[in-house]
């Protein structure tokens, strides 16, 4: 709606009611007729400036779609040939986007490799054509500037951002397993330099503008304004093409400098920077890095060092070689797909498909101040939700308190808020020892002991004060949601939310419905969810829920292979190498090995002996000697504080000793213990669908990936099934389950995958 | 405001409490200004119900540029010269913005140094650009209320000396030296000083919320309501020639001499410089570079100055022989956002001033703005003519108004004559009134912005002649 109208007004400019503004205004000349065949690029000349304006009218955002690109073309070419136009500005009509990216459909809908290299070198092609524009032109640049967003405005001759934290700059094609593939791998070490470029690459994190002025990423920042006699936004934007306007005169005129002279540090640097063996040993430890951090597992970042190297070393012509041959190599690649697949999955994740609940949830209380509590609490008050945390002892509330402040804290360390935006932002947040206030709440969250009878104890508590319309939310991890609601007078109020711990980090929520939670409920639940900022994926009632239940046997086959005599640092090594970003064992640790012992005795009475593996007496065992993981300082290793390297603790090994098994050898070659791992979670994942837990693969994958830290180079366990190849996996669980059983016999609908290679989880 | 972060601060041993003392002793019932024009008859804003509160006399030192009077002391010989019986005043109540931490009550110290009854109380209130507007509502309050029937209201500033201090680190060690027991201690401490704890923290005009100074916010602004420079230019150029036109005039006859000791007497607000539209469209954006509109010459400057008024239930002054000049009406405080709408405090009181009144934009014949900066008043002005930002943001069914050109300040204001912070409001107020007498208008609105996103506005109606 926002945007519509801006996109309205915009148009609208040549006749604005605003002479003040644009005293060029009546000066200006109307292209309508052009305008009337194009759809996404228009332009208007403000006396020798064209102004193109960038606005996709069937998205939210702008994206370098074929479309988009073929406009650009033609207007660019208009421009180029009207001798009436000295420069030129290139901005977005939508608030809140300069270009996205490219378009991702664009690169899928390529049968080949050369196909997407031919993309790749086309895009190359229109880029080196805006950089050898006769006249100035003026990137113009408000919200998201990525991938080929940032590469078209590299392009051009000059940048000018506003600092609205909308602004972000960033090449994050190698999230998606790429590599930004017009030009970027070119242009971005001659602007930033060497060590900035491959920052910015290899990461693909955003960057704010005015760390983009410091970096030379852009020459101008303008402010956001506030509201006048339009919508700040929209106002914002007007102002923005006024200063560009402004500015593509002054280069026109050569009244203002494209480059800025060199303090002599800088010289300094850039002559050190382009020393031969200075540079060889950037490439080198960039690499060793890099191979330590992704362990081989992902192919993107070692091409766009070699691109970046290629066209340092080797010049021009064979760097945009380099670029476009590996682009379109790794477009084809599994883990490309595999990570598109995430992000196109997190997407539809981040929407609310319940619709608008009837009412909104403006005052949430949390019953239980611990890590959990404390942490939900902590990504409400940030979102302007009054919040109430409740213990029973002041010491909780106490503890939990600083556990929010010291998070956003942190923030404000980081300059990501103000201090005094923290403050504000801490006076939403109400810590208390009783029931005050709850007779106004709109949801309730409990994080209490995972106990069904504590549960049932609050949930009257609570529904004895709260207001009829008011929403319980258990965040329990195994609990069935109908076990927690039979003690309801409302059941169709409760519902379960699951979140990860930490949970100002960990973006994923299991959102759990029983068959009697109301529609409106899980709407409200989704909302509140949205609001705080997760990803969120929504399933059906049992043990486990879908992330527990998955993760369950994986930890149960750990202990098995521990009990075989692998080490903990061996398991962590096995796992990681697999693409978890996080260690089996390790895992334990910060599960809790007191929570992985309840889980595993809870599932292992509701599963049976699919459920079986290694013996949950190791884990009670650990749990009586104090081992309890991360947070007693104690698991299956030693943690202290000011400790990099974890020491194994030998105390646990000794336990681990006592309940020793003989490791079989037919399946403990270390890639066979990482596929008994691997295939007992996703067979697990698998029975969910098939079972109706989940009620599709893309969000089984998102909670695999975002909940548990299922590689994400797989893509999670559906689209691992799907590359992996069913058949290949069902033939191995068979030779595991000749040596182990029933927990690793694979379920109907993998078999069903197995017997036709047709199907699969992922079109 | 704008050449607060311009010009370097000197130091300069003026005691503030001293000018106070100076400017409300010198308040005197004494002279009338001549009502030349006929009042035109309009119902007056009595009710039956409130006390008349009146405007006795306003007076101010000549506002003075900051760094350019060196003032070292006081002069007590000036003391005579006052009409006021020092024991008619039932209370006193001043207004300031930055604090000298010796005169944290700058009120009461100026009070006993004027020679005011030791008897008669006194406190210091604070509210940013509108702080002696906030005494002298105050003071009505008071009046209103039966606790009082005369108040002496009134605002200072001395921009030339403000307290700078020590950096936070070297506070801390010199508050721990004091709790040191030992000499062992004490030289540790001593010791641990390093060069950065000498650093002195400089006070910013800047928000504490969102930590932008007023002039960044003041460019912003004009740029939102699409304020161009020329017409932030021409603004401030008929400030200061209006200003020049008043003080030739004689018009300004609020202001008192003040003899500087070791120096010539001043008598005259020495900020009032008429330039020429080419000249300062010379200077440079003072805030946002390159592209900002807001400049030294389109911004209010640092200024040293104290203002005072005597306020009083209208019985009591006739009671005492005096003839007043206006009474004191309705007033109201807003406040809004402090980081996109710092300072659209006018936009805001105005409509809501004329409401509590019963009054339209049209019955109002004298207004006196508070001129912050050029492209403020031009935002504001272009706000209250704004429908749509009259309905989206402050509520209402649509806009005020804006005020004529030929009754909005017609005597300069703060751009041209000086901006004392804590000393401006009495000067709008009298101004007011003393244009209601002059002009033969029956009512004025006094309306200003204040740091914090704050705003005032008050109605004054001519006393009959």
């Amino acid at each position: 709606m926002a945007f519509a109208r801006a996109a309205g007004v915009l148009s609208k400019f040549a006749v604005s009611k605003y002479p003040l503004l644009s005293g060029h205004a009546s000066r200006s000349l109307s292209v309508s007729s052009s305008l009337a065949a194009r759809t996404h690029v228009s332009y208007e000349l403000k006396d020798d400036v064209a102004v193109i304006r960038l606005n996709d009218p069937t998205s939210k955002v702008n994206t370098l779609s074929v479309q988009m690109q073929s406009e650009l073309s033609e207007v660019m070419g208009e421009i180029w040939s009207n001798g009436a136009v000295k420069s030129a500005v290139l901005i977005s009509s939508k608030p809140g986007c300069f270009i996205a990216g490219a378009d991702i459909n664009m690169i899928q809908a390529c049968k080949t490799s050369e196909e997407v290299t031919h993309l790749s070198q086309e895009g190359q092609k229109m880029f080196e054509k805006i950089e050898k524009s006769p006249i100035p032109v003026v990137a113009a640049i408000n919200g998201s500037c990525l991938g080929g967003g940032l590469e078209f405005a590299i392009a051009c001759q000059y940048r000018v951002a506003t600092k609205s934290k909308k602004t972000i700059l960033g090449t994050p094609e190698v999230m998606l397993g790429l590599l930004p593939g017009a030009g970027g791998t070119q242009r971005l070490p001659k602007m930033v330099g060497l060590p900035g470029a491959f920052d910015m690459m290899l990461t693909g994190r955003n960057i704010r503008a005015d760390k983009a002025k410091k970096m030379g990423l852009v020459h101008q920042l303008v402010d956001p304004l506030g509201p006048g006699l339009k919508p700040a936004e929209e106002r914002t934007i007007e102002y923005l093409e006024e200063v560009a306007v402004g500015l593509a005169k002054g280069i026109a005129n050569k009244k203002v400098a494209l480059t800025k002279e060199k303090g002599l540090m800088q010289k300094l640097q850039d002559t050190v920077m382009g020393l031969g063996p200075v540079k060889q040993k950037i490439y080198k430890t960039v690499s060793e890095k890099v191979q330590k951090q992704t362990k081989g597992l992902y192919p993107a970042p070692v091409k766009i060092i070699e691109c970046i190297k290629t066209g340092v070393e080797q010049g021009r012509e064979a760097g945009y070689l380099a670029e476009a041959e590996n682009f379109g190599k790794l477009a084809v690649t599994p883990e490309s797909k595999a990570l598109i697949g995430l992000y196109q999955g997190q997407v539809i994740c981040k929407k609310n498909r319940f619709g608008t609940p009837e009412k909104e949830v403006k005052k949430l209380a949390i019953l239980g101040a611990g890590l959990m509590g404390a942490g939900i609490a902590q990504v409400s008050i940030d979102k302007g939700l009054n919040t109430i945390l409740k213990d029973t002892a002041v010491e909780g509330i106490s503890r939990g308190e600083d556990q929010v402040y010291k998070g956003l804290n942190t923030k404000v360390k980081k300059k990501a808020l103000t201090s005094f935006e923290r403050d504000a932002i801490l006076s939403n947040l109400s810590a208390q020892i009783d029931y005050t206030g709850f007779d106004s709440a709109d949801m309730v969250i409990e994080a209490v002991f995972e106990d069904i009878n504590i549960k049932h104890k609050v949930l009257k508590e609570i529904e004895a004060i709260i207001p009829p319309h008011c929403i319980f939310a258990s965040n329990t991890s195994a609990l069935p949601i109908k076990d927690i609601a039979a003690a309801s007078k409302r059941p169709e109020k409760v519902i379960g939310m699951h979140y990860f711990s930490p949970v100002d980090k960990m973006q994923l929520l299991e959102i759990i419905t029983t068959d009697k939670t109301s529609k409106d409920t899980l709407a409200s639940a989704v909302s509140v969810g949205l609001k705080q900022g997760k990803i969120i994926i929504v399933v059906g009632d049992g043990p486990g829920f879908y992330t527990t239940r998955c993760l369950a046997p994986m930890l149960a086959e750990a202990v098995r292979v521990l009990q075989e005599g692998t080490g903990p640092k061996k398991l962590d090594t096995l796992t990681t190498s697999f693409g978890f970003p996080v260690g089996a064992a390790t895992l334990a640790d910060e599960v809790g090995i007191d929570v992985a012992a309840h889980v595993a005795e809870d599932l292992g009475k509701a599963f049976g002996s699919r459920f079986g593996g290694g013996n949950v007496e190791v884990l009670k065992t650990m749990v009586e000697n104090g081992f309890k993981g991360r947070k007693s300082g104690k698991g299956c290793f030693i943690y202290g504080k000011g400790k990099k390297e974890k020491s194994v603790n030998s105390d646990a090994e000794e336990i681990l000793q006592k309940y020793k098994l003989s490791a079989p050898p037919s399946v403990s070659s270390d890639s066979d213990i990482q596929h008994r791992l691997v295939s007992r979670f996703v067979n697990e994942a698998v029975l969910c669908l098939q079972e109706g837990i989940l009620t599709n693969p893309v969000e089984g994958d998102i909670g695999a990936v975002f909940g548990l830290g299922f590689p994400p180079c797989l893509g999670g366990p559906f689209r691992f099934v799907d590359s992996f190849g069913a058949e290949k996996l069902v033939s191995m669980m068979r030779r595991f389950e000749d040596v182990y059983g029933n927990q690793f016999t694979p379920c109907q609908l993998l078999l069903d995958h197995a017997k036709d290679p047709s199907k699969k989880f992922h079109k | 405001m704008a050449s607060m972060l311009l010009n370097s601060m000197r130091t300069c041993p003026v005691s503030p409490a001293r000018a106070v003392q100076y400017a409300a002793r010198s308040l005197s019932t004494t002279t009338q200004l001549q009502a030349q024009v006929q009042t035109k008859s309009k119902k007056t804003l009595a009710r039956p119900s409130v006390k008349n509160i009146v405007l006795v006399e306003g007076v101010r030192t000549p506002f003075l540029m900051s760094g350019t009077t060196y003032v070292s002391s006081f002069h007590w010989g000036l003391l005579h010269k006052t009409g006021i019986p020092k024991d008619a005043v039932d209370y006193i109540i001043y207004g300031t913005v930055i604090q000298e931490v010796k005169t944290s009550n700058v009120a009461r110290e100026a009070a006993l140094g004027a020679g005011f009854s030791d008897k008669i109380p006194a406190h210091t209130v604070t509210m940013a650009c509108i702080s002696s507007n906030q005494a002298m509502t105050s003071a009505v309050g008071m009046i209103a209320a039966g606790q009082c029937d005369a108040v002496v209201a009134g605002g200072v500033e001395f921009m030339s000396d403000v307290p700078i201090r020590h950096s936070r680190k070297m506070r801390k060690t010199m508050l721990s030296l004091n709790k040191a027991k030992t000499l062992g201690q004490r030289l540790g401490l001593i010791g641990s000083i390093r060069l950065a704890h000498l650093a002195p923290e400089l006070p910013a005009v800047a928000e504490f919320s969102t930590a932008e100074t007023m002039g960044h916010s003041a460019d912003r602004l004009a740029a939102a309501f699409g304020v161009s420079r020329v017409e932030q230019d021409e603004f401030a150029l008929r400030s200061h020639t209006l200003a020049k036109k008043a003080q030739d005039a004689g018009l300004l006859k609020d202001v008192i001499s003040f003899k500087v000791p070791g120096r010539d007497i001043v008598s005259k607000d020495n900020g009032i410089r008429p330039s020429s539209m080419e000249q300062m469209a010379k200077l440079k954006p003072a805030f946002i570079k390159p592209h900002g509109t807001v400049t030294a010459a389109n911004s209010s400057f640092l200024t040293d100055g104290a203002s005072a008024v005597l306020i009083m239930s209208e019985e009591k002054a006739l009671a005492m022989g005096y003839k007043p000049k206006a009474y004191l009406r309705d007033f109201v405080y807003v406040s809004q956002d402090p980081k996109d709408q710092l300072l659209l405090g006018p936009t805001y009181s105005t409509p809501k001033v004329l409401e509590r009144a019963g009054l339209t934009m049209d019955d109002i014949d004298v207004f006196e703005f508070h001129e912050a900066f050029a492209g403020q008043i031009m935002a504001n002005l272009k706000a209250m003519d704004s429908d749509w930002f009259a309905q989206t943001y402050m509520g209402r069914k649509s806009k005020v108004g804006t005020p004529p050109t030929e009754k909005f300040n017609l005597w300069g204001g703060s751009l041209s004559l000086g901006h004392p912070f804590g000393a401006t409001g009495c000067r709008l107020v009298t101004t007011v009134a003393h244009r209601l007498q002059k002009e033969g208008g029956q009512y004025g609105l006094v309306a200003a912005c204040a740091a914090g996103g704050q705003g005032h506005a008050m109605v004054i109606e001519a006393y009959p002649q």
